[in-house]
């Protein structure tokens, strides 16, 4: 029989279509698989168990009665604890939101829903989105299941965890500026941050509001398409969701790579990066080479500039975003405090973390009068140049493939104490959330110490049909599919 | 030392759409609190903005009233800033790339007209350059008639629909430069403008002329004893770190937009109406003031004039006997169309032009109609209160008083001209108040001079 650990969503949903396999049995397997290995993964923040059985259970029934079932009827699929879910806490990662239960979905996750999919639990995250490590969750270190003294990336580094530990299927993240693509490089999934605008954020507690954007990691191509087309779409609560047609991702994937114009921009291969990536990365264009692809360099110039601009867009939305965090109206409120002023003060100084704080004061900072010009409205400008790099590159070619990582997972603790290092760990996915492209990792090998090396592929606005098309091929080449972390079975 | 006073005021007008600006909540004022909420106003976590078209439209029709320039792409701005009404931390607002830029208004201060310069609208908030307190009074009351005209908003200042702002500043006569202006908030009424501006010129002139500084803060306006109070300094002065909304899209107005509000304002404004009234009718400007309270009024007293086929008579009419009725019965204009259409008041109106009843007793036909809604031809018939204008009749009754008046009559002959008006109240009192006045004049003029 199937074991539902490693079985693909297409296959789950056949079990339970068919009867050999009931959505009850798959979802009580997958909370099996999470009571077995997470206790050292940690990459739930809460496991929604009754919760999950009681949504499983009404799957069956509506098979029983012979109702519709949905394209994920009886998937389980773990949500980044940043987006909202009706009744259960959504903690963002943070002391400030620990108790704070929404009484609403996410857009994304009530689609979810309506698919079908039983949301199984919440994931851990860096605290609000910020980090590349989950270290900065306020709780608990997330853990590589790849190796357990190492770091599963971040922010969304419980989601790729988990899917990488079979403890789910499939995982929703968020991507403000590599917190999908860089975990799922460092777990060795696939993950997807689509074009920006083309996933409702209503309901994703925001960071950065322009470069924020919601996607699946699955265990395989095929299952991130699958999700996709679920959430994927305009939403009238989201005035920044873009009102394009959603195309069918999943009817695309066969049609292979043969033909397609591949770019290889040189400024994301600098001399210093690490041999092993460079390898793999390397490897897997060789690989879309022999499937008919054509390779060809490409520049985007402004790429050193992207860091720090980066750094101060994002660091002032976020400012603004985190100020509604008072103690007010939900989560944390100070005790003690004798005037509002007072409240305020002490309810945000117990409530975020240091890099949460660090990150507000940039924000505060950079948009401050007298410096709003030299650093947020050159920002801004820079962005423009960034966006017109990647413009003039899909000019001439169809996809860019880059490493995700500039190196596979890091050890715990090991930039912890030194933000700029951990800041470079996205240098080469903060240009995508800036330019609001769709870019996609997926695993192309392992290091000498058995550490997933990933491979990012870039589409141009709205390419998703492409990007996805593309990593199927590739997936199929590099033959990845059948390593698994050296868990317990 | 004399100085120029410079005066700005920034007037916050509540639309008057069915649902708030940025979600779908309703926004009835008299609700119980927090019974017109969603994640949205309340700035849950991750709930996002979504413009209401309707508010747009509103502020489309001020800026094409104001004369504005109405710009083809705008954007939404955060004002960031802690406060415990602010759920979510800052206002989205319009910074530097407003709605409509530069309008007027024209109003009458101190019997001077004046062309108001209007810097700016957007969503919330105007701004105008004035050099007196009357002027400011003039100004903000002028404004809100003309958005209350127009239907953006109901203008009701105690519910907080209509806000003001101000700020003041003065230069020594023939400086150039301004000089340092205090901010005066809390200015909720027309009357408290005006005040509130007079004792903070007041208070500016003595420390100047005391050769002390104005400090630029912003002063809380205390209407029971009438005086500004520091509110903040400058040093505590907010650094609002304007940024441009990224959770909406820039606002694109495309001239289609603003043709179809175009066609939704009234056909003309009622300063319009009121200026015709006085120029091409002859009227008062106090009557044509308020014969122009709003569109309805306006309304109303052209249909009545056209009925009465006398505009003049239809405005003393309807801003006397008329509005004392109004007030007494407590009741409206829209009351007062049911119970009083134009057609039949300006029915009414004829007959006392024509001489069928008089100005009194058309008083008294006024009163059953609003009684009894009859027609005034009817109420007029049936109490036989039309007026003798028969000539023989009276005649007749003329020749009984003067038979009955010798000694009169002689001395009238005599040169006591004056016993005219003793001779028209014996025929008037003859004829039971019924005889047409200038008739009984006219005749009884006639037979004496004979
Ligand atoms: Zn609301």
């Amino acid at each position: 029989m199937t074991d539902p650990s490693r079985a693909t969503i297409a296959e789950l949903r056949d079990l339970v279509v068919s009867g050999r396999m009931s959505a009850s049995e798959i979802c009580k397997a997958h909370l099996g698989r999470t009571r077995a290995v997470d206790d050292r993964v940690k990459a739930y923040r809460s496991v929604l168990e009754r919760q999950a059985l009681a949504e499983a259970d009404a799957v069956d029934r509506a098979r029983r009665e012979s109702r519709p079932l949905g394209p994920l009827a009886g998937v389980p699929i773990a949500v980044k604890d940043v987006l909202c879910t009706q009744g259960t806490p959504t903690t963002c990662g943070s002391r400030i939101l620990e108790n704070f239960v929404p009484y609403y979905d996410a857009t994304c996750v009530a689609r979810l829903r309506e698919a079908g999919a039983v949301i199984i639990g919440k994931t851990n995250m860096d605290e609000f989105a910020m980090g590349s490590s989950t270290e900065n969750s306020a709780f608990e270190v997330t853990r590589n299941p790849w190796d357990l003294t190492r770091v599963p990336g971040g922010s969304s580094g419980g989601s790729a965890a988990a899917v990488a530990a079979g403890m789910v299927p499939a995982a929703l993240g968020t991507d403000t500026g590599g917190s999908i693509r860089q975990p799922a490089a460092l777990c060795g999934v696939p993950g997807l941050k689509p074009t920006y605008g083309r996933v409702s954020r209503y309901g994703l507690v925001a960071f950065a509001s322009s470069l924020d954007q919601a996607g699946p990691f699955g265990r395989t191509v095929a299952d991130v398409a699958r999700i996709l087309q679920v959430i994927a779409g305009h939403d009238p609560l989201d005035s920044t969701s873009a009102p394009e047609p959603v195309p069918d991702y999943l009817g695309g994937l066969e049609r292979g790579i043969a033909g397609l114009r591949i770019g290889v921009p040189k400024e994301y291969f600098p001399a210093g990066l690490d041999a092993e990536v460079h390898g793999s990365v390397r490897a897997a264009l060789a690989a879309a080479e022999r499937l008919g692809a054509s390779i060809d360099e490409v520049s985007l110039p402004h790429t050193e500039y992207a860091i720090p601009t980066y750094y101060i867009i994002a660091t002032a939305e976020a400012s603004s975003n985190l100020a509604r965090y008072d103690g007010v109206r939900y989560g944390l409120r100070a005790a003690g405090a004798p005037d509002i002023a007072q409240l305020f003060r002490k309810t945000r100084n117990a409530g975020f973390g240091a890099e949460v704080k660090r990150r507000i004061m940039l924000g505060t900072y950079v948009l401050s009068s007298g410096y709003y010009d030299a650093y947020y409205l050159k920002g801004q400008k820079v962005r423009t140049l960034i966006r017109r790099d990647f413009e003039d590159a899909f000019r001439r070619v169809d996809l860019l493939i880059t490493p995700t990582t500039p190196s596979a997972a890091f050890r715990i603790g090991e930039k912890v104490d030194d933000p700029l290092a951990m800041y470079l760990s996205d240098i080469f996915t903060v240009t995508i959330n800036l330019a609001g492209l769709p870019g996609m990792s997926i695993p192309c090998g392992l290091t000498r110490d058995g550490l997933p090396i990933g491979a990012q592929i870039i589409g141009p606005r709205f390419g998703e049909d492409v990007v996805l098309r593309a990593a199927a091929a590739l997936e199929g080449a590099m033959q990845f599919r059948d390593r698994h972390p050296p868990l317990p079975r | 030392m004399t100085y120029e006073t410079i005066i700005g005021l920034e007037v916050h007008c509540q639309l008057l759409t069915a649902s708030k600006i940025f979600c779908g909540c309703r926004t009835r004022f008299g609700d119980p609190p927090n019974t017109n909420v969603c994640p949205i106003c309340l700035g849950m976590p991750g709930s996002l903005p979504v413009l209401n078209r309707t508010a747009v439209d509103y502020a489309i029709r001020a800026a094409l009233t104001l004369d504005c320039d109405i710009r083809p792409r705008s954007i939404f701005a955060r004002k960031n800033y802690f406060y415990p009404d602010l759920p979510k931390g800052y206002q989205i607002s319009m910074y530097d790339q407003p709605l409509a830029v530069g309008g007027h208004l024209d109003i009458e201060a101190g019997g001077a007209r004046r062309r108001i310069g209007i810097t700016r609208i957007h969503m919330e908030e105007d701004a105008g350059d004035l050099r007196s307190p009357e002027e400011a009074h003039a100004y903000y009351s002028a404004l809100r008639n003309l958005l209350v005209d127009i239907g953006v908003t109901d203008g009701n200042m105690e519910e907080g629909s209509l806000r003001c702002d101000a700020n003041v500043s003065l230069r020594p006569k023939g400086q150039a430069a301004f000089g340092t202006k205090a901010e005066l908030k809390n200015l909720n009424s027309f009357r408290f403008v005006q005040k509130a501006l007079e004792y903070e010129i007041r208070r500016q002139t003595q420390l100047l002329d005391a050769g002390q500084r104005v400090a630029q803060e912003t002063r809380l306006y205390d209407s029971e004893e009438d005086k500004t109070y520091t509110m903040r300094s400058k040093e505590e002065a907010h650094d609002y770190r304007y940024f441009p909304e990224p959770d909406l899209l820039p606002l694109l107005v495309e001239k289609e937009w603003i043709e179809e509000v175009r066609k939704s304002l009234p056909a003309k404004l009622l300063s319009q109406r009121r200026e015709e009234y006085i120029t091409a009718y002859g009227l008062l400007a106090q009557v044509a003031t308020t014969l122009t309270s709003s569109q309805p009024m306006a309304d109303y007293f052209e249909a009545t004039a056209t009925a009465a086929g006398d505009h003049k008579a239809a405005a003393n009419w309807i801003s006397g006997e008329v509005l004392a009725r109004m007030k007494e019965g407590g009741f409206d204009i829209v009351v007062l169309k049911s119970k009083l259409p134009p057609e039949r008041l300006g029915g009414l109106i004829a007959r006392v032009k024509d001489g069928t009843v008089s100005g009194s007793t058309g008083k008294e036909v006024l009163e059953t109609i609003l009684r009894t809604g009859q027609d005034p031809d009817e109420v007029i018939r049936s109490s036989g209160l039309a007026q003798v204008s028969d000539e023989g009749a009276l005649e007749e009754a003329i020749e009984k008083v003067v038979a009955a008046s010798p000694g009169q009559l002689a001395q009238y002959k005599a040169g006591k001209t004056t016993l005219l008006g003793y001779f028209v109240g014996q025929v008037l009192k003859a004829t039971g108040g019924k005889a047409n006045p200038a008739l009984v004049n006219r005749l009884l003029k006639e037979r004496l001079d004979r």
